[in-house]
């Protein structure tokens, strides 16, 4: 058994009573709401359970007793692909403006109370989701879950707070994007594959728009899409769903709904008309990439098995030291460095399929990308067996296991899941899902999807280089 | 879905604060649990047993690194790490390959400066015929001409891409003005001059001289029980040389004067690293220096750096400290990432604040919040079998004993505000930090 009681000695108590008169006024209202009976999806040991609160807010709980810590997430329904027109980067912005404090919580102060009480707290803005997050020993669960749920209606923004605020997402899009080649590259790619949906813009926003962005559209983004009915709360650790209810009744049941849950309709459809190629020429670069991305459906969009077979596709054409592209390519021909294909598979609307090359020393992009090229045609005429099928499979079924090992990653699936369109027993569904792929499943797929109509190339190489 | 969210997190990247970076030291609740188990061959590992999930994590760490490299053969010790799961026995590359992945078993070498290590991970369905894939690398790993020049091809692409980075160039060039020539400055992964030399040989060689039983540690946590570990200890290590001399690597020297040096680029945004010397892990006021670093620029937001920088300033998305007590240097170091018009600013600001804890030390709370984070977070780096195999050998690696996880936050406790304030004194140098800037930066001048 681990010895709980040993870290809770070791929380010193001058930090408790300056939590508690922080907190003091605002644990005011103790209203009691209702909350659905919980459902346990499953029989094993860490099988997870959810609620739903009278709000609308969802309750998903993953146990893993081995350590006496919990993992606890607020997820909401909203990324930049929910930005309005010319407001790029504002879902982010508002990511960094909800550690500036509310009604009762100075700013800054958040992360200063999680870590004077041995906690970890961070957060993370994608297309489709923003989530915050918590990493605390159990006892400091309803803390975090009090200034948690008192900055999902109570924040406080001012421009003193808000303004050098944005200078510090300036200088985090500088260092992520302007600094880096290869994220300028992946902008333009992300363009021309999405010209008209909103995945085309880059989550940290255009750095004109984001310099632009003002405290009043921060507010009026927080009103529209930060309401209990959006948001999905997510612990994992050593905790079940009956242990974590009353709390989660108590903090955040009693919200009130500020907004309906606005509908998530972007455009679909349009492009890429392909196939298009971008190229990132830059006197930075030292070593040239081929990559080329494909327009595909998402778990959420695509008919039948398709999203499971592109995984199996993806994993056993560049997945791994034996998949084709890396056996031919890279051991074979040697006219690549490195190789490979992946799926990016969770999203609310279109995903991305992709394949990219590294010319081997001596070796030029046009080398690799023909190489690239006959790779493919051959793989799609001489098909896959039922072998490798098995195999692949077997793979990712393994590392499905080896995530259980982490009850951070094993939140952020259900999160992910959650806010792409997805439910909890698709997750749990997965496996089963992936041993139905056939070899026909998989050659139907890289048929269909592997289209170069739907598909941009993006080249990076050092400037000059022709 | 799965593997697949995992890389979508990774290129997300629009994270509040960067994960908290703490040093080198372990952890708390798997106290009662470690086991030292020694093999009836004399091998000896820690275990710590985790039945709920079924798989094993491995780790073994060996005392040297990239250090061990002959002088003339830079980049060695990284190519042999790189080489290590490129078939084995009579297993060709592919055909090895192919075996780890019909057993969905995990196995990768990593070289740093310091270290060399294996992780591996198995299903313990598949247990035994993993562990004798992992035999048959550690022991007789083939070093065939192909995956040879693959690997030779993969690291000129990796040293290419070094070239690229604007954060390895200010750290090679940090380290170059700070430790002259030592080991340390030479390039780990080599010069593409260097690697086009290399060969067969040096690899068998080099193989032998490195992996010995004498200067290993042994982490394994999960699916498995001492009498099943111990026989696997003797299988997997029992086949290494008992002991081989490694070459002597002089205590490094960090240059005591203050340097400002400019590496010019095309960048809107300049990358600076700042430091000077810092406090060995054996010394008996490196845990002082820890907590004083962690309420310095350790911190995460907490950070007095992090305040003045980022929160009242918006000068920098992160400015972080470290204390590096690597094996033969102990290194004091910063980073602050800065557009080019601030830069100036951003490091008189840095300079008040190291030279403000330098002359008052810290106040009564800021040391009472460092204490409650730094004792009530230890658990976090306890959650799964990965992290606590990690644990286990850092603790093993510092010689800090198998209870160090009882007694660490007892250590944590004990600092008093007058040790920081002598640490302080001793440690930090706000007017002799050794600057690299990488960009183009306004209104500086490099001596």
């Amino acid at each position: 058994m681990l010895n709980r009681s040993f870290f809770l000695s070791k929380l010193a108590l001058g930090a408790l009573f300056s939590v508690a008169l922080v907190l003091g006024a605002c644990s005011e209202e103790e209203k009691t709401a209702l909350s659905s009976e919980p459902i346990i999806h499953g029989e094993e040991p860490g099988a997870p359970e959810t609620f739903e609160l009278s709000n609308g807010m969802q309750v998903v709980v993953i146990p893993d007793r081995r350590a006496p810590v919990v993992t606890h997430m607020v997820w909401y329904r909203v990324g930049a692909a929910d930005e309005p027109e010319g407001m790029s980067g504002v879902a982010h912005f508002l990511e960094h403006l909800m550690f500036k404090g509310t009604e009762t919580i100075p700013p800054g102060e958040l992360s200063k109370i999680v870590a004077r009480n041995g906690g970890q707290d961070n957060a993370f803005t994608s297309s489709d989701f923003t989530a915050y997050f918590q990493r605390v020993a159990i006892d400091r669960l309803p803390l975090v879950m009090e200034m948690e749920a008192d900055r999902m209606s109570n924040l406080v923004l001012t421009d003193a707070e808000v303004m050098p605020e944005r200078d510090v997402v300036l200088e985090e899009r500088s260092m992520r994007v302007d600094n880096n080649p290869r994220s300028l590259l992946s902008e333009k790619i992300n363009q021309a594959l999405f010209p008209v949906h909103p995945y085309g813009t880059p989550v940290i926003g255009w750095e004109r728009e984001i310099a632009a962005l003002s405290t009043e559209n921060a507010i009026a983004f927080y009103d529209r899409f930060y309401t209990p009915n959006n948001a999905i709360l997510i612990v994992a650790g050593d905790i079940t769903a009956a242990e974590l209810q009353p709390l989660a009744e108590k903090y955040y049941g009693s919200i009130e709904r500020r907004a309906d849950t606005p509908p998530r309709v972007r455009e679909t459809s349009v492009g890429p008309d392909g196939p298009l190629r971008v190229e990132h020429a830059d006197q930075r670069v030292r070593q040239a990439t081929v990559q080329r991305q494909y327009r595909v459906p998402s778990y959420r969009n695509a008919p039948g098995l398709d999203s499971e077979a592109m995984d199996v596709l993806a994993t056993l054409l560049g997945g791994s030291a034996t998949s084709r592209l890396y056996r031919n390519l890279v051991v074979g021909s040697r006219v690549a460095a490195n190789a490979g294909s992946w799926y990016s598979g969770t999203a609310l609307d279109d995903a991305t399929l992709g394949i990219y090359a590294i010319p081997a020393p001596g070796h030029t992009i046009a080398d690799v990308e023909a190489a690239l090229d006959a790779e493919i045609a051959a793989f799609i005429e001489e098909g896959v067996s039922q072998e490798d099928v098995d195999r692949t499979v077997n793979l990712l079924l393994a590392e499905a296991i080896y995530a259980r090992d982490d009850q951070q990653d094993m939140a952020r699936i259900y999160g992910v899941a959650l806010t792409t369109g997805g439910t909890v027993q698709d997750v749990l569904d997965w496996p089963d899902n992936l041993r139905k792929v056939t070899p026909d499943d998989v050659m139907a797929a890289a048929k269909k999807y592997l289209d170069l109509s739907r598909s941009v190339t993006g080249i990076l190489k050092p400037a000059g280089d022709i | 879905m799965f593997m697949q969210i995992t890389k979508s997190l990774a290129v997300m990247g629009s994270v509040a604060i960067g994960t908290l970076t703490l040093g080198a030291t372990p952890p708390a609740f798997a106290a009662t649990e470690i086991q030292e188990v020694t093999s009836p061959g004399g091998i000896t590992a820690w275990l710590v047993e985790e039945h709920s999930l079924p798989f094993v994590v491995i780790e073994a760490a060996w005392e040297n690194g990239t250090l061990q490299d002959p002088e003339d053969k830079a980049g060695l010790t990284y190519m042999m790490a790189g080489l290590m799961n490129e078939g084995a026995g009579d297993l060709e590359s592919q055909a090895f390959q192919g075996e780890l992945e019909r057993l969905a078993a995990n196995l990768s070498f990593r070289a740093s400066r310091d270290r060399l290590s294996l992780s591996f991970k198995t299903l313990t369905e598949n247990r035994e015929e993993a562990v004798e894939l992992l035999r048959f690398a550690l022991t007789e790993p083939r070093f065939d001409q192909g995956p040879i020049e693959q690997i030779r091809g993969q690291l000129k692409v990796a040293i290419l891409r070094d070239a690229e980075s604007p954060d390895k160039i200010a750290a090679d060039a940090w380290y170059s003005t700070a430790l002259a020539d030592h080991p340390y400055t030479r390039p780990s992964k080599g010069t593409l001059d260097s690697i086009a030399t290399l060969g067969r040989d040096d690899l068998i060689a080099h193989r032998e001289r490195l992996f010995a039983k004498d200067n290993v540690n042994i982490a394994v946590v999960g699916d498995i029980g001492p009498e099943a570990l111990s026989e696997l200890l003797d299988d997997v290590f029992g086949g290494l040389s008992d002991a081989t001399p490694l070459e002597e690597v002089a205590l490094a020297e960090v240059n005591p004067e203050a340097q400002l040096q400019i590496i010019e680029r095309n960048m809107p945004q300049s990358v600076v690293l700042f430091g000077h010397a810092g406090i060995a892990r054996e010394d008996d006021d490196f845990i002082p220096a820890y907590v004083m670093n962690y309420i310095l620029g350790g911190g995460g937001f907490s950070s007095r750096l992090m305040t003045e920088v980022r929160e009242k300033r918006g000068l920098a998305y992160s400015v972080a400290t470290y204390l590096y007590p690597l094996r033969h240097a102990a290194l004091f170091i910063g980073q602050v990432a800065t557009e080019n018009e601030r830069v100036s600013e951003s490091l008189d600001v840095i300079r008040a604040e190291i030279a403000r804890l330098a002359a008052e030390g810290v106040t009564e709370k800021e040391l009472a919040d460092a204490k409650t984070y730094l004792t009530g977070s230890y658990p976090l780096r306890f959650d799964t079998n990965d992290k606590i195999a990690g644990q286990l050998i850092a603790i093993q690696e510092a010689d800090l004993g198998i209870d160090y996880i009882t007694r660490r936050n007892g250590l944590i406790e004990a600092v008093t505000q007058d040790d920081i304030k002598r640490v302080a004194k001793r440690l930090l140098g706000p007017e002799n930090l050794i600057v690299t800037v990488v960009g183009q930066p306004e209104g500086l001048e490099a001596n």
